[in-house]
């Protein structure tokens, strides 16, 4: 553990707090949480806003769900039915999966990696979070007062001119949600570029923050459009001010267009965060160097920006010309590269290696099953003619769930498992959290594989009954078992890692023995995160393997 | 770096910076990302008016000569002015003169509000003559020898929704200059010991003066389409 010179600084003592407070005793009121400029504080206080959130968008799923046990829709009407999935969709995607890796992990961990005191804007960084609660809070009255059924992509010309439900209040929750995200992306961009410690040049960041870099470009370049995009559905409802007007000659598939310009690259806000998270513990449990830093570092970036050029493979069925089509077609297939590249030297990192099955590893490694099947699915739907049969079907369904859930959600639960100890210096119960991890695997795949085949048969997303089809019900009842088991996964967690906040056996410094700036620091870190000047001097990921062996050949004949 | 070394300018260095040079450049940094996504931002509107005037050309020029070129160029003149206003302010802070920089954000004040007042008596134009999109969008026919008046609408629901926007975007500027100016009078370290924060407000300010001035040939000085190589509806 060499990675830094820790020389004690003199003249630094105004930053200091006491020696023995850390960030989580360095006040304890109310004001001091909610007016906080501390990054930890603010990611715990994001941690717990999105758990709140990912539980309602879960209770939602959970009534979408047992709806569908049964093929006649006996449970509620059509129209609620539209509201409960587009508040799962909504709530899951803009409140959960946009922010869960980014503003939690991402916001605890960046500048502890980079070896910087905070991130370059605190005060933008807390505004980051009341824009999110705003968000949160529009979209909650809108779904409690009434509901939404447009779906969470709120196509015009049905979102603008049609539906009575409370669109516009959605959509503004939406509006400032992007901004929070814009200034989410703004501080890790600046803050990437400028707040690095002396030696920690771009090759010696870890994968983490380029996963994290390439997010706050996606951030900044595609959240704007989609905000203005959404601000003039709202104005055409509320000012009839026309712009996608299909009666006036204007163009509801325009919409469709900026919509899906950014909410494609969206899912790779979703995920390469997540691969960051991969990419530490894929290291840190093989005990070697990650196979290819540069082609993952790339990797991100190449995804990132071809991110922006296939946003079209949604449009297949609309009147976007078939020529336009194949281009996109193309470039999709072109975007399963950089992807493949990932999980292939995740897979070579662990080859050889002296892996060591922890918590953390074991949702990794989930993760990479799922996210596998996941991305090797995209390719059907990224072909042209097959996807004209699959559109609005259940293996779109699917697809984009093993996706997200087994991806992003894998990786976020990884992420919580693996930096839990230096977060709140707590260890949470690690045989639990393994068998867990397990459980939460299984309940996945059976609820999401069997959408793959009913989809693959005909079963068309967003329905409520299928009496015309009751072959389909076994397939929904493996589903609707599966997300149980998915459903209870999901608890697990937060009552073990609630319950190590207060019985937990107290963590060391670095009780996974990893290799990386935040492990240096003590856990949990102090307000200042280091209380010595950071200078890097050594390569990022430096294990060592054969001298750990070495090492242990050692103690183990010293014990004998 | 010793406490005292810091002197005054630990007033104004943050906790989390470790020199005035690593603060300055992020401000400057995070500055040019966030005009970064406000060009996003106009680019979609942008986009949306290029669609929609290529389908609709002819109706679209009928639509624009509703428009006076002649106000709308006083107001380009106007901002081109502020920002050299701006321009020769942030020059001032450099030198740390500080009346000059009050006179000079004084004057960009002035231009600010001078736009938004010609911007008021071409709204209330408009209104008056039923031009503004919606219920009660209801032109004179006369005016528009026979085009469309569906693609008239769309052409003012645009103008209204990106000249707006971009309003809004100089009301926004007002109270930044306001409140930059407001800590040159009072003295504020801040800005007097450093010119970054008047160049941070100056390149919001150059910012809001370059969407005008695309928006101006765009809505104002439309070509004939009719006329030329041009091409019609099709």
């Amino acid at each position: 553990m060499s990675t830094t010179v820790k020389t004690e600084v003199g003249g630094m003592e105004h930053f200091h707090t006491k020696p023995e407070l850390n960030y989580l005793t360095n006040g304890h009121s109310i004001r001091s949480w909610l007016l906080t400029e501390d990054h930890k504080r603010i990611a715990m206080l994001y941690l717990i806003s999105v758990s709140f959130f990912f539980l309602i968008g879960g209770l939602a799923a959970a009534g979408v769900r047992y709806e569908l046990m049964s093929p006649a829709g006996n449970m509620m009407e059509s129209e609620t039915y539209n509201k409960l999935f587009t508040a799962h969709g909504a709530v899951m995607v803009f409140l959960f999966l946009l922010v869960a890796v980014p503003a939690v992990l991402g916001n605890f961990l960046i500048p502890l990696m980079i070896g910087a005191r905070d991130l370059a804007f605190p005060r933008l960084n807390l505004l980051s979070w009341y824009l999110y609660m705003a968000a949160g809070t529009c979209i909650m009255l809108a779904t409690l007062g009434g509901g939404v059924d447009t779906g969470w992509t709120f196509y015009t010309p049905y979102s603008s001119m049609y539906s009575n439900s409370n669109v516009s209040l959605t959509l503004l929750g939406v509006f400032l949600g992007g901004f929070s995200s814009i200034t989410t992306g703004m501080n890790f961009i600046v803050t990437i570029h400028k707040m690095r410690a002396p030696g920690m040049t771009w090759f010696r960041l870890p994968l983490f923050i380029w996963g994290h870099y390439a997010t706050g470009v996606i951030m900044l370049l595609g959240t704007p459009v989609v905000a203005i995009t959404l601000l003039c559905v709202i104005f055409e409802r509320t000012f009839q001010l026309p712009i996608y007007s299909p009666e006036l000659g204007g163009d509801p598939v325009l919409f469709q267009h900026m919509f899906w310009f950014y909410s494609h690259p969206a899912v790779y806000i979703m995920i390469l965060p997540a691969f960051g998270v991969i990419s530490e513990i894929m290291t840190a449990f093989s005990r070697k160097r990650v196979f290819g830093y540069h082609m993952i570092a790339f990797s991100s970036l190449a995804i990132a920006f071809l991110g922006f050029l296939v946003w079209g493979h949604h449009m297949f069925v609309s009147s976007q010309s078939m020529y336009q089509s194949v281009i996109f077609s193309l470039l999709t297939f072109l975007l399963a590269v950089p992807s493949a590249i990932k999980v292939w030297n995740w897979t070579a990192t662990m080859y050889k290696g002296n892996v060591v099955l922890a918590s953390p590893m074991i949702y990794g490694i989930g993760f990479q099953g799922l996210f596998l099947v996941g991305g090797l699915t995209g390719p059907f739907l990224a072909s042209y003619g097959n996807d004209i049969h699959l559109t609005a079907t259940y293996f779109v369904v699917a697809h984009f769930h093993y996706v997200m859930v087994g991806g992003s959600i894998m990786g976020f639960l990884a992420g919580i498992h693996f930096w839990w100890p230096k977060m709140t210096g707590r260890l949470y119960n690690e045989s639990v959290a393994k068998w867990n991890g397990l459980l939460v695997f299984v309940g996945f795949n059976l609820t999401f594989f069997p959408q793959f085949i009913v989809g693959w048969m005909g079963m068309p997303r967003r329905y409520h009954y299928y009496y015309f089809a009751p072959e389909f019900q076994p397939y929904h009842i493996m589903s609707t078992l599966g997300a149980s088991f998915l459903g209870i996964g999901f608890v697990i967690p937060v009552i073990y890692m609630v319950h190590s906040l207060f019985k937990g056996e107290r963590a060391t410094d670095n009780p996974w023995n990893a290799h990386g700036l935040e492990w240096n620091t003590s856990s949990p870190p102090p307000t200042e995160n280091f209380r010595y000047k950071v200078i890097v001097t050594d390569d990022v990921y430096d294990y060592d393997p054969v001298a750990e062996h070495e090492n242990d050949m050692q103690l183990a004949g010293g014990k004998a | 770096m010793s406490h005292a070394a810091h002197g005054d300018e630990f007033n104004v260095l943050k906790f989390q910076y470790e020199d005035m040079d690593q603060q300055n450049d992020s401000y400057i940094v995070g500055m040019w990302t966030f005009l970064v996504t406000e060009v996003m931002f106009f680019g979609m509107l942008f986009l949306t008016y290029s669609l929609y005037r290529a389908n609709y050309q002819n109706d679209w020029f009928t639509a624009h000569e509703q428009l006076d070129w002649k106000l709308g160029g006083i107001n380009t003149a106007n901002l081109l002015f502020s920002s050299f206003l701006m321009a020769t302010a942030v020059r001032q802070a450099q030198l740390k003169d500080r009346k000059g920089v009050l006179l000079r954000l004084a004057g960009v004040l002035a231009c600010a509000f001078g736009f938004l007042v010609i911007k008021y008596v071409e709204y209330s134009g408009k209104y008056e003559h039923h031009l503004f999109p919606g219920p009660g969008f209801a032109p004179d026919v006369t005016h528009f020898h026979g085009a469309n008046l569906d693609h008239v609408q769309l052409f003012f629901g645009l103008y209204f929704a990106m000249t707006g926007l971009h309003g809004v975007h100089v009301l926004v500027g007002i109270l930044v200059i306001g409140a930059l100016a407001m800590m040159w009078f009072k003295g504020k370290k801040i800005v007097t010991e450093d010119y970054v924060p008047t160049e941070l407000v100056g390149l919001y300010w150059h910012f809001v003066d370059i969407v005008w001035i695309f928006l101006y040939p765009l809505f104002y000085l439309m070509p004939n389409p009719s006329v030329g190589s041009g091409g019609g509806n099709h």
